[in-house]
């Protein structure tokens, strides 16, 4: 398959993530549509590591594994706070009163 | 070879000092000390190196593009010292702010609940402290742009830990809220740095540089980074999580991430727009750089007007005090920046940063000494302060007439630098921007230190503080004044590594 379809999948997934997180209430939703955000972002940069035919540019699938390692320590950290954050208000979604 | 090390410890001590502190938490400010003192000597080292030109690693021995640079010149000094000298501060005042009084062992559940709870973010606050300093560190060193990336990921989640860390209902929905704008910002600014390494296939500010930025892609990829670092630097409108997560977070906590934590994903913005991107830089851009800054300098001060409690008016201001960095963009920025103003902008620029990050930090440990003196924050309630606790509401009038640029003081010296640049740039909007912020600071700061110099009905009851405590906002104050009354010596240190910069001492 050629490196475009993948660029055009990254977009597309980049778009459901970014889309979902504007829209949903729900915290672990919203945590949810950061990393399919994070997904199309790193499938992207794969993306960007295929044009170097026929040799593979090694950086950007290291840029990809750091990514992954931080947009893990984020998930671990969203999920500890939402949980704490249910059990103090018992609710699973922001009160949306901005000051 | 001695300044290399210098650099990489600058990143590496304080990281090595927050993994003992996980490990044994009941240590934790013993580690913080250590990394503290051993931080300090580096950077002493750092600036006696600097006397004769900026420093720079290339890590590993990899040759950038493959391997990454970290440099340090004068700004960048100024920044890491900043950095220094507010953490000294706050982490000298946790030591008070989470000393655990000897009691007896409570009896009841709740009371035992209550002890652990307190224990418990005592011991969090050292390492989440320390990874913060090694993220702003690595931020302000580095000059690959994925590499910051992942500093800029430690500073943000440490920053929302930290807010997170008083564990009621209110502090909790301000983190979570403060996380989702700082993933948000921060996928955006991975985005567009993926769309720029597959445009250059480098991520080297310097290589980057020397590109043509001349595709839709490069301008397409300049807008997303642009975006997801106003988020974290919460310029006006991206300002909302800002007050809640200051306002919430214990004060040790809110005078480092007022003070310093928007202060490197700034340094970002100036090194996409002034360096890497300096190509790509057109006036129209930088001018809504700019008129977004003043834009926050007016809601930011209105809004830190109507406040009825000292640390969300405290955070208010900030979102108005980081409005005035922006300036810089059109002053210095593009064609601008081989007029003979860009310097003074350019430099007045960094006497607000630093500034404004001490008279922020001495502001918010006030705060916490008043809270724990009256066990709130109104600012009604501030009544007669004077009489109980003057060393504070003389370190809080200092600091202020800083935020408000009076003489003498760092705030002084940054405004006056910026108004005579906007002036030679024939740019006088800028300045009426400039002036109207400091009469609306006076307003906002006027009103709790009018209720701490009056005479109060009845007498407060309050938990005496040891004027020992009080010193360390004065001494934070005290700095920031200094920087205007010895302006000259600074001025030059921040030039050390700048174009048109003479090798030599000073």
């Amino acid at each position: 398959m050629s490196a475009s379809w993948y660029a055009v999948v990254a977009s597309a997934l980049v778009a459901v993530g970014l889309y979902g997180f504007i829209v949903q209430r729900h915290i672990l939703r919203r945590v949810m549509a950061f990393n399919v955000m994070g997904s199309g972002i790193f499938l992207l940069l794969g993306t960007m590591a295929r044009r170097g035919d026929p040799l593979t540019d090694p950086v950007p699938q290291a840029l990809v594994i750091t990514g992954i390692v931080v947009a893990l320590a984020a998930t671990a950290l969203a999920v500890a706070l939402l949980i704490v954050h249910a059990r103090v208000t018992s609710r699973a979604a922001l009160a949306e009163d901005d000051e | 070879m001695t300044s290399e090390v210098a650099v990489v410890g600058m990143v590496l001590l304080p990281l090595l000092a927050a993994l003992p502190a996980v490990v044994w938490p009941r240590q934790g400010k013993h580690f913080a000390a250590v990394g503290l003192v051993a931080t300090w000597v580096c950077l002493t080292v750092l600036w006696i190196q600097l006397w004769q030109g900026p420093v720079s690693v290339v890590l590993g021995s990899w040759p950038v593009p493959l391997g990454i640079a970290w440099a340090v010149d004068g700004a960048r000094a100024a920044l890491l010292t900043l950095a220094g000298a507010v953490m000294t501060a706050v982490l000298i005042y946790a030591r008070k702010e989470f000393a655990l009084v000897h009691q007896p062992e409570p009896t009841s559940q709740k009371g035992r609940e209550k002890l652990l709870g307190q224990r418990r973010q005592a011991e969090s606050f050292w390492p989440l402290m320390l990874l913060l300093w090694t993220g702003l560190n690595l931020v302000v060193v580095t000059d690959d742009l994925f590499n910051a990336y992942v500093g800029l990921e430690l500073v943000s989640l440490s920053a929302v830990a930290v807010v997170a860390l008083a564990g009621n209902a209110e502090a909790l929905s301000a983190s979570l809220r403060y996380l989702a704008y700082a993933l948000m910002g921060s996928l955006w600014y991975l985005l567009g740095v993926t769309l720029l390494y597959g445009q250059h296939a480098t991520l080297d500010v310097g290589l980057l540089s020397q590109a043509a930025w001349s595709t839709p892609t490069d301008i397409l990829a300049l807008a997303i980074i642009t975006v997801g670092l106003f988020i974290k630097t919460a310029l006006f409108p991206f300002h909302a999580w800002l007050p809640s997560a200051h306002a919430s977070a214990p004060a040790a906590g809110s005078a480092v991430l007022s003070a310093l934590v928007p202060k490197v994903a700034f340094l970002l913005i100036l090194k996409i727009w002034l360096d890497a991107g300096a190509a790509a830089a057109s006036p129209a851009a930088l001018n809504v750089l700019g008129v977004l800054g003043a834009m926050a300098v007016v809601y930011g001060s209105l809004l830190a007007l109507r406040q009825e409690r000292l640390k969300l008016l405290i955070a208010w201001s900030t979102v108005a005090q980081i409005g005035y960095l922006f300036f810089v963009f059109p002053l210095a920025g593009g064609p601008a920046q081989e007029q003979p103003w860009s310097t003074d902008a350019w430099s007045g620029m960094w006497f607000q940063l630093v500034s404004h990050g001490l008279a922020k930090a001495a502001m918010f440990l006030c705060a916490g000494l008043w809270l724990q003196a009256l066990g709130h924050d109104r600012i009604t309630g501030l009544r007669g302060m004077v009489n109980y606790m003057p060393i504070t509401v003389l370190a809080f009038g200092l600091a202020g007439v800083s935020l408000m640029g009076l003489p003498p003081s760092g705030g002084f010296a940054a405004k006056y630098l910026l108004l005579v640049a906007a002036f030679a740039a024939g740019q006088w909007w800028w300045a009426v921007v400039i002036v109207l912020g400091g009469l609306l600071a006076a307003l906002y700061l006027y009103r709790p230190l009018a209720a701490a110099m009056s005479r109060p009905e009845t007498p407060p009851e309050l938990k005496p503080v040891a004027a020992g405590w009080q010193c360390l906002p004065l001494l934070l104050a005290l700095t920031a004044a200094l920087l205007g009354l010895a302006s000259a010596w600074p001025f030059e240190a921040l030039q050390i590594g700048r174009p048109d910069w003479q090798e030599g001492p000073l």
